[in-house]
């Protein structure tokens, strides 16, 4: 079987990336193993977009909700475990727990629970019906979050320790890198798996026509749903990670300008190509970090690059370096 | 008392809610014309802020100031227009919606390198400052019933635009059938840059008038434009009645709902808790007005003739 030049460049990302923390520490510039940290974390949350995105044609401007509810379930859980004090769901009332793994469940399921809600009413409509819905029902979110004072409303929530993997050290950066590089890393293949299925099939094709889907007997709706659903968990469990990060949440991870931020990494890297949001994710942190130290106004040369990109440049990184993505 | 609470806040919802029609009545012009998504239209509200405000604080005049606050946003449109909106119209939405996002960090990152990161300020022109009495024995300040009566003007102003004059006749054409108007020989993109033109201006206007009231910073312009998609999608993209319908709808909807939810939980909680609970139903509540909305009638409530 012949290796596409798609496959080693691919595979050359995700060397790259895991190259950056140990060169960092080698170098004696720690700094560095953070910035890596965050290009899996945000390049994560872009492969989930990617998967309405890329693979459904469903461009969603409110990636951002299931982002910050992953952020608040990381935030929520460890307060309540920090507090000792159970949340209380009437019937029920659950322990706060500071354990990454049940954290990231909880995220995924708040995720997806969010995400089949929004999606139930946003995919009823399309084009750029579609586009403003999904902002205003992000937007639904941030308002929520900031006006409800519970869990520290607009000044947001710190998690004062963060949280804890099994056998592992998660205060040392660069054991929390190799966990959020892991989950990517899965991420990933979970991404290529359903890209490769008849599921993913169904859901390219109607992206592509969707009366032909429908003629042949397969509901569109349906597909996108459940396309979006998982989109929506893989970005919510990268909010988790975000917020254990950052040891901090706030409604900033609800704002449309993150959301609009995903959607730029996944440009950047390419539409619809599974590293497309790893590597624009890795373009966009280095982008941010050397203009930032360069100069304070980096988001006008970034708005200008990134004009560059969409009119001059299609396809992103890997248009450029891989050619043309190939439709089969 | 209770009435006279009840009228002033009709009357500032119908405030937000004229306001809400300049945008997105640009909006969905543009939308329902060219078929373009702009998001770059709160940054041109907020251009329309800036000019107004330096323009008043150097020449001493308000009116001044608007009329510079409308020569400014033209000009941004149309330059926009030219250079980079005009490369979108074949394009996918999802390029439209990612260059005019690259729009909107290129003018605030610039008006804050002109302006700098402090808020201007803009008095109320000394010819609608004061009060006038409402029914119940409250005042309501002029400036507000001013900012209601030039969006009535407006509106009715751009349906006679539309349905009585020749530059309103082509862009109906334009957006039935923009080749065939092409092949008639109407030169489209003209046509184009003074719909995106005026689209601006009307933002434009809507910021110079609501920077009186509030401060005039980056980023203002941001919370409006989703209001304004709110209102486009419940009134139906592309359909100016939709918009004013719309409009006049969030308007009312998000100003009653600020002011009698707290009081309805009220009735039935404690003070404290009712004003949480409802403060933060009421954030929400045009969202959810819009989901209700969408559920019966996804393509709005006046639908355009084309999608």
């Amino acid at each position: 079987m012949a290796i596409s030049r798609e496959t080693v460049i691919n595979l050359v990302l995700a060397l790259l990336l895991l190259a950056i923390p140990f060169a960092a520490i080698q170098f004696g510039n720690p700094f560095y193993v953070t910035l890596a940290t965050r290009m899996a974390i945000l390049g994560l949350a872009a492969v989930g977009l990617n998967i309405a995105l890329g693979l459904g044609g469903l461009v969603s401007f409110g990636h951002a909700a299931f982002f910050g509810v992953g952020g608040y379930a990381a935030g929520i859980l460890a307060s309540h475990a920090f507090s000792a004090q159970p949340l209380d769901f009437g019937i029920l009332s659950v322990p706060g727990t500071t354990l990454m793994p049940i954290i990231w469940l909880v995220a995924l399921g708040a995720g997806g629970l969010l995400a089949a809600g929004i999606g139930v009413i946003s995919l009823r409509t399309s084009g750029v019906y579609f586009i403003m819905i999904t902002l205003a029902f992000a937007q639904m979110t941030f308002y929520f979050a900031i006006s409800w004072p519970a869990y520290g409303g607009e000044d947001g929530l710190s998690i004062i320790v963060r949280n804890s993997f099994p056998g592992v050290n998660t205060m040392v950066p660069l054991n929390y890198f190799l966990i959020c590089y892991a989950v990517l890393m899965v991420a990933l293949l979970v991404s290529a798996f359903i890209r490769d299925s008849r599921f993913g099939a169904a859901l390219q094709a109607a992206r592509q026509n969707e009366v032909r889907v429908a003629s042949v007997g397969i509901a569109p709706f349906r597909i996108r749903l459940v396309a979006f659903v998982i989109s929506g968990m893989i970005t919510a469990l990268a909010g988790a990670l975000y917020a254990d990060l950052n040891r901090f949440v706030s409604p900033s991870m609800l704002s449309w300008h993150m959301s609009g931020e995903f959607i730029v990494l996944i440009i950047l890297g390419g539409v619809g190509r599974l590293y497309g949001p790893v590597a624009g994710a890795m373009l966009y942190v280095m982008f941010e970090f050397l203009l930032g130290g360069f100069t304070e106004r980096w988001q006008l040369f970034l708005g200008l690059a990134l004009l560059g990109v969409v009119l001059f440049a299609r396809g992103g990184m890997l248009g450029l370096l891989a050619g043309k993505a190939r439709h089969g | 008392m209770q009435i006279a609470l009840f009228t002033e806040q009709i009357l500032n919802g119908l405030q937000l809610g004229v306001m809400l029609f300049l945008m997105a009545a640009g909006l969905t012009l543009i939308f329902g014309v060219m078929g373009l998504i702009n998001l770059a239209h709160g940054s041109l509200y907020m251009v329309g802020a800036f000019a107004c405000a330096a323009v008043a604080a150097a020449t001493g005049s308000f009116w001044l100031g608007l009329v510079a606050s409308l020569a400014a946003a033209a000009a941004a449109g149309a330059i926009v227009e030219i250079l980079v909106i005009r490369r979108l119209y074949e394009r996918e939405h999802l390029d439209q919606v990612l260059a005019t996002f690259a729009l909107i960090l290129v003018f605030s990152e610039g008006t804050r390198w002109l302006f700098g990161s402090f808020p201007l300020y803009l008095d109320i022109p000394v010819l609608l400052q004061g009060t006038v009495p409402l029914p119940g024995g409250s005042r309501y300040q002029l400036y507000r019933l001013a900012i209601i009566g030039v969006g009535i003007a407006v509106a009715v102003g751009l349906f006679l635009l539309i349905s009585r004059t020749r530059l309103g006749m082509r862009i109906r054409a334009g957006e039935s059938d923009r080749e065939m108007i092409g092949a008639l020989g109407v030169d489209i993109r003209t046509l184009y840059t003074v719909v995106f033109a005026l689209g601006a201006a009307l933002a434009g206007l809507a910021g110079a008038m609501v920077g009186a009231l509030q401060s005039v910073q980056v980023g203002m312009g941001e919370p409006v434009l989703i209001l304004a998609f709110v209102v486009i999608v419940i009134g139906g993209i592309g359909s100016i009645k939709g918009a004013l319908v719309g409009a006049l709808l969030v308007g009312l909807v998000d100003t009653m709902g600020r002011f009698l939810l707290p009081q309805v939980f009220g009735i039935f909680m404690d003070p404290s808790q009712a004003g949480l609970v409802g403060g933060a139903l009421a954030s929400m509540l045009i969202y959810i007005v819009m989901a209700v909305i969408l559920a019966v009638r996804p393509q709005g409530l006046f639908p355009a003739m084309k999608g």
